[in-house]
């Protein structure tokens, strides 16, 4: 199992049935094929729809596509809707779930995920509103890049929003964010607490009981 | 009644240096046809509001490619180095605004307001220079209202007073966007009768609608 699959199966444990959920672009679209069918998550995309799923092989619409411009299939009962609409379900209380990618967290649990400054200002889209405004954040991201930790003691990139992320889930760790720091709740498959905290830079708080991801 | 215009006709009423708002998102829900236009008869200086600029070679992407624009007021550029690169340059001033703010900006210009109240962006970037406004212990940012001199929106079907259905998310920011500028220029796919589209499912209303052009592009 490579490092985005154990990501992908982590989170889609934490998707509760009958939700409305954002997934961003890239890895965290992949949550969705992990996701019980039965569970009826409705799955949103910012730029107009609720009830994305299945992917239409041979009946691609040039009308129907995500966030990320590729098409996409819904299912029966989708509803498709404009962008004020869209951003509304976001910052009005009726998101229950986004998940980011991440370039990096930092201690307090502040997530950067839209530019690297100097190197690429891709823009923020729709992050900031959705860090912002569903009810939780979930961060998936490898848990370094090119070797570096993305874990932070304080972030080198600009902060998405001032909001404390719920749940930063990588292959390596399964961290929560608390007033008091970062908590290390789960560790990945087959990795040590040794081999995770040589991998991060924020301070992180151990429990006693640190089990594997179930996946 | 409102026939439908040439998109040489339409286009050749907007001057260079005008504002204009182009709906889509990544193309998908773009006038090309009118987009092409823009470029055929060489637009310059203008300064455009939309959700991105697309890609390389394609909608928006395209009046960027030929140096037409000279502002844009977009969330997104992460799809077009084209558009990173002349920013960089200093060829193309680009003001980056989050996505659902654009949104909101733009429907406040059509709906009369003097701005929205968000908590999208405190304490951000996105938050720089502008006033934190405290409503009930809450922090918002004061986001200003846009307008446009015109707005080039795409439907997939117009009758004949210009009433407009919009298809999946190919509307994204159009009906907000007809909303905001002094002349609306729509591109549809098809052309029906007056009646054909049931009231309940006109999503603009055709009062709002100044000309309308029959799309040369495919879907």
């Amino acid at each position: 199992m490579n490092a985005k699959e154990i990501i992908a199966r982590r989170i889609a444990q934490e998707v509760a049935p009958g939700s409305l959920v954002n997934l961003g672009i890239g890895l965290p679209t992949m949550v969705a094929q992990y996701v019980d069918k039965d569970n009826y998550v409705f799955f949103q995309s910012e730029n107009g729809v609720i009830g994305v799923g299945g992917f239409p092989e041979g009946m691609e619409n040039p009308s129907l596509t995500d966030a990320g411009g590729s098409f996409i299939g819904v299912l029966p009962g989708a509803a498709a809707f404009d962008s004020a609409f869209s951003f509304g379900l976001i910052r009005g209380g009726h998101l229950d779930m986004t998940i980011l990618g991440g370039l990096q967290v930092d201690e307090q649990g502040h997530l950067a995920n839209w530019i690297i400054p100097g190197k690429m200002v891709p823009g923020m889209g729709g992050a900031m509103d959705l860090v912002a405004g569903a009810k939780r954040v979930i961060v998936a991201m490898t848990h370094t890049a090119k070797g570096n930790a993305k874990l932070v003691k304080s972030l080198a990139f600009p902060i998405t929003a001032e909001r404390r992320v719920d749940l930063i889930v990588t292959e390596k760790a399964v961290i929560e964010p608390t007033e008091e720091g970062l908590l290390l709740k789960e560790l990945g498959p087959g990795c040590t607490l040794d081999e995770v905290l040589s991998l991060t830079d924020a301070t992180l708080i151990i429990p006693d009981d640190l089990p594997y991801m179930q996946i | 009644m409102k026939h439908p215009l040439s998109v040489t006709e339409a286009i050749a009423l907007i001057p260079d240096g005008s504002t204009i708002m182009i709906g889509g998102f990544m193309g998908v829900g773009s006038p090309l046809s009118l987009i092409k236009e823009l470029v055929r008869q060489g637009k310059k200086s203008l300064c455009v509001i939309a959700n991105d600029t697309a890609q390389e070679g394609a909608a928006i992407g395209l009046l960027i490619d030929a140096h037409s624009v000279k502002k844009v007021i977009v969330s997104h550029i992460g799809t077009n180095p084209e558009t990173q690169r002349q920013m960089i340059a200093k060829e193309l001033e680009v003001e980056l605004s989050p996505q659902g703010t654009l949104a909101e900006r733009v429907r406040a210009g059509g709906y009369g307001l003097g701005g929205i109240l968000t908590p999208t962006g405190v304490n951000t970037l996105a938050g720089e220079g502008k006033q934190l406004v405290e409503v009930d212990g809450e922090k918002f940012l004061l986001e200003r209202p846009l307008k446009a001199d015109f707005a080039l929106i795409k439907a997939q079907q117009s009758d004949y007073y210009g009433n407009l259905k919009y298809r999946l998310t190919a509307q994204n920011f159009n009906p907000l966007m007809a909303m905001a500028a002094k002349h609306v220029i729509v591109e549809v796919e098809e052309m029906l009768p007056v009646g054909c589209i049931p009231p309940d499912d006109v999503h603009t209303p055709g009062v709002l609608v100044d000309m309308i052009v029959k799309s040369e592009a495919k879907a």
